[in-house]
């Protein structure tokens, strides 16, 4: 349903957002040209005929030629695809762990000093935008000690279709500033949400009645408290990596990351709008997979929407 | 030597702006094989005391003073010492089961965990422990059970559960907080016969918190009295309850109300409340008073309601009959009780009387007309005016945004739109000092005013209308006995000031005794009986009735 829609927003693109025809051809042709190739394109078809086709040919991958590269769009993506999930994927960890590990330290150590620091350092995390994080990254990390590189991807070796940066050293190191650089404001979301649901929790009369149990306040932590605590970071954790990937656009303009975000900024202003539009129903996609498989964790973390879901289908 | 030894317990809370004793000075003892009692109100300091023994005082409280000696040992001497106590030797249980369990864990997976931490067994054997536990404390099929999840098991069996993490490592001190506050009368009794089974068979020693009388005088063999933080009185239970040295102790006794009679009147702790009774019914003025005319206001006909679980699929598997096929005819004037367990689908009939819910079949007829036939809005709004609701929790049913003057004000405006706003303010005083408050409450917000005044702001709110029927939906069960005995009071004399017709709805058999004419049983939405009040007291005619008369704790078995 949810694709349907986008799909839509993405195909009206390329018929409301100029004339596709003009985008395509040069100043000299002439009309009969023009009225030739929308024939052969199947633009004078009803609306409805190209939107099936549409979602027909998106289905298959097939997104069409772009205006600016003159290469198919899904051939482009597949090229550009293995270096956004890295980051993505990278950057998702980070704040995950990170994220949650500090979380479960600042709730249970609430007036600490290190406590103290980790939430200030987390609000100029947020506060910040993205690409001044990453801007200052460089500046420091490339540019006065110049341990790391400011762009790029480093060397890849390839793997059929997939091709990557974890294998070789230059590759490891230019993924570290990209991805810090695109986890921070994530992690401190996490950690804030971690921290909030940590104190909560522990404020329970369940926690409570463990303690007056004797469990280890290890235990109570670790595997009472932080079991609880995680169902809700799962949902925004989720709704946040498809957020990873829209906020990658930035980090990847910043580094230059050959990513998936940065061919969409050149087509933005190309005005490349096959790209575009792919780059829509691929982000559409995303957003969904994540959603479900956060739906099926739920699953295995939460008893109760187990027994729910029993209940329904029994 | 003494099991437990309290001597000059003071716990500090320090608050901003000031520091408040939730215990002064307290020493209480506890021996081996025997139940303590301890009672008092709300704020009285008695969980503080039991959440002290176990050092799990909730922040910024702290003890202050005095010692804690469990069997030679000093819990507060070295704050290691708890740590090996927690579980091992002190067993506690709370109030309330469905938030005292990981919901996230099986109870095996719990039980396990809490006897590893202090037996040295492997899990096989920490197993079979867990399910002989299970099955001592009357869980069924515990082979099956013990791999469930807390959401699986009902209140009363979660309590067990609960019981059974607390005693699962064979404690010899039990603090029961409130254990079975939250629980129905039939499983009460259960729970509390289980605790007296467990402390003879275990020759534990057992602190019962509660405010409850009743379980007192049946469960207890020594009495602690507690009133702000202070020991007021302490005693075999027989001695305290009839023959009280205090006056605090007295007055709480008289307000319980007496199971084996109808009185007239609480008596009230507060004795500069003197000028009780018919003066102070200002509305009285306002009130346009209908002469009760001998008719049935309400008559409820064959009425259902079933809740189905699916939303999309009307499956009739999952469906839940709430009330069915119940009928019963309300006096003009009179006041009705509709006593049950929970799930025996009372409030639901409130609802549907008020008309909240929809019934699924049957009628109700208000004053001679068919009320759940009524389609358009504007006709209902006159009958909306007449029956007006008390819900049971005065903390959910008071928006905590407006102001009390706001609250009361809105459904007069909602029903007289031409009203001017001088006659609205002195309508609102008038309104509050009916239910006994100052006209100045009308410029606070709900949370500056404790669980009892806000009863009496919704008893304003209702009232605003100039109903003819007050649907009290357990209006006193959050409340402290010396409180319920004031609301109480108040509405029996406004029912009889203001013609008033009641509808009132109580898990609790002695205050319906004391509160209606007739009374109606309700056991999982079917009707058992209805009967004159002391007629069902004195010979129910239906077994549940009769099983629910012998099950309900009675403060005055401790005088035969």
């Amino acid at each position: 349903m949810v694709m349907l829609v986008v799909a839509f927003v993405s195909f009206s693109l390329f018929n409301f957002v100029g004339d596709p025809i003009n985008n395509m051809v040069g100043e000299e042709t002439s009309d009969e040209e023009r009225a030739e190739l929308r024939e052969t394109l199947g633009l004078t078809d009803p609306i409805y005929v190209q939107f099936t086709r549409f979602v027909g040919n998106a289905a298959k991958g097939n997104f069409g030629i772009s205006y600016q590269l003159k290469r198919p769009v899904s051939e482009l993506i597949s090229e550009r695809l293995p270096a956004t999930i890295e980051l993505v994927l990278i950057s998702a960890l980070i704040a995950l762990v990170s994220g949650t590990l500090l979380g479960v330290y600042t709730g249970i150590n609430r007036k600490g000093f290190l406590s103290d620091i980790i939430l200030a350092i987390s609000l100029l995390g947020v506060s910040l935008p993205t690409f001044v994080i990453g801007i200052l990254f460089i500046y420091l990390f490339a540019v006065i000690l110049g341990i790391l590189p400011s762009f790029g991807r480093g060397e890849v070796v390839s793997l059929g279709y997939w091709t990557t940066g974890f294998l070789t050293l230059s590759g490891l190191k230019a993924i570290i500033l990209p991805s810090v650089t695109l986890s921070l404001f994530q992690m401190t979301y996490i950690i804030r949400l971690v921290r909030a649901e940590m104190m909560e929790i522990l404020q329970t009369d369940y926690i409570k009645f463990a303690r007056a149990r004797g469990i280890s306040e290890k235990s109570i932590h670790y595997k009472h408290a932080l079991k609880n605590g995680l169902i809700p970071v799962i949902t925004i954790a989720g709704i946040n990596i498809g957020t990873l990937i829209a906020f990658s656009i930035i980090t990847e303009t910043v580094f230059q990351w050959p990513g998936m975000g940065f061919l969409f900024i050149q087509a933005v202003q190309f005005v490349d709008i096959p790209i575009m539009s792919a780059y829509l129903v691929f982000i559409a996609f995303v957003f969904v997979m994540i959603n479900f498989i956060v739906d099926i964790l739920y699953y295995f973390i939460d008893p109760r929407i187990r027994v729910k879901a029993e209940a329904v289908s029994g | 030597m003494t099991f437990l030894k309290i001597n000059n317990l003071s716990v500090n809370y320090e608050m901003r702006r000031e520091t408040v004793y939730a215990a002064k000075k307290v020493n209480i003892n506890v021996e081996k094989g025997e139940i303590l009692g301890l009672v008092g109100e709300s704020g009285s300091g008695k969980s503080t005391v039991g959440n002290a023994i176990i050092n799990l005082i909730d922040e910024p409280g702290k003890v202050s003073g005095g010692s804690i000696i469990l069997d030679g040992t000093d819990i507060y001497e070295n704050p290691e010492n708890i740590l090996k106590l927690r579980g091992k030797k002190i067993g506690l249980i709370f109030q309330d089961p469905q938030t005292s369990l990981n919901p996230i864990l099986t109870i095996g997976e719990q039980l396990i965990e809490t006897i590893q931490t202090h037996l040295k067994l492997s899990t096989e054997e920490a197993k079979n422990k867990a399910i002989n536990l299970l099955k001592e404390v009357g869980i069924k099929d515990a082979e099956t059970r013990f791999n469930n999840y807390p959401h699986q098991f009902s209140g009363g069996m979660r309590q067990r559960v609960v019981i059974s993490l607390a005693l699962c490592c064979e404690p010899e001190l039990l603090i029961a907080d409130e254990p079975t506050t939250a629980l129905d009368v039939s499983i009460q009794s259960q729970i509390l016969d289980l605790i007296k089974r467990l402390t003879k068979e275990r020759n534990l020693a057992v602190i019962l918190i509660t405010h409850d009388m009743g379980v007192i005088s049946e469960t207890t063999s020594r009495v602690a009295v507690m009133k702000n933080g202070d020991l007021v009185e302490i005693g075999p239970t027989k001695e305290i309850l009839t023959k009280p040295k205090e006056i605090y102790t007295k007055a709480l006794v008289s307000s319980v109300p007496p199971t084996n009679k109808k009185i007239d009147r609480f008596k009230i702790i507060e004795k500069e409340n003197k000028t009780q009774g018919e003066t102070n019914i200002k509305i009285l003025n306002r009130w346009t008073k209908k002469d009760i005319i001998d008719q049935d206001l309400v008559k409820v006909k064959n009425l259902c309601k079933t809740f189905d679980d699916n939303f999309f699929t009307e499956s009739t598997k999952n469906s839940v009959m709430a009330v069915d096929d119940v009928s019963f005819n309300i006096k003009e004037g009179e006041s009705f009780g509709l006593v049950g367990e929970s799930g025996s689908g009372k409030s639901t009939i409130a609802k549907m009387i008020v008309n909240l819910y929809s019934p699924s079949a049957g009628d109700i007829d208000f004053d001679n007309v068919c009320i759940t036939k009524i389609k358009s809005n504007k006709e209902m709004m006159k009958f909306r005016k007449q029956i007006q609701m008390i819900f049971q929790d005065p903390y959910s049913s008071l928006n905590g945004r407006l102001k009390v003057k706001d609250i009361v004000s809105e459904p007069i405006k909602l029903h007289n739109p031409s009203i001017s706003s001088k006659d609205i303010d002195s309508y609102i005083y008038d309104l509050l000092e009916s239910v006994e408050l100052t006209q100045q409450s009308a410029e606070r917000y709900p949370h500056e005013f404790s669980g009892g005044q806000r009863q009496r702001i919704s008893i304003a709110r209702a009232l605003a209308t100039q109903p003819r029927l007050l649907v009290c939906d357990e209006p006193t069960s959050a409340l402290d006995v010396s409180i319920q005995a004031q609301i109480l009071n108040l509405l029996k004399d406004l029912q009889e000031q203001l013609n008033l017709t009641i509808l009132f709805i109580s898990h609790d058999l002695p205050v319906v005794r004391q509160m209606c004419d007739r009374i109606a049983v309700l056991k999982n939405g079917k009707l058992c009986e209805i009967s004159k009040t002391e007629e069902l007291f004195k010979n129910p005619s239906h077994d549940y009735t009769k099983e629910l008369l012998t099950l309900m704790p009675k403060i005055e078995s401790i005088y035969n």
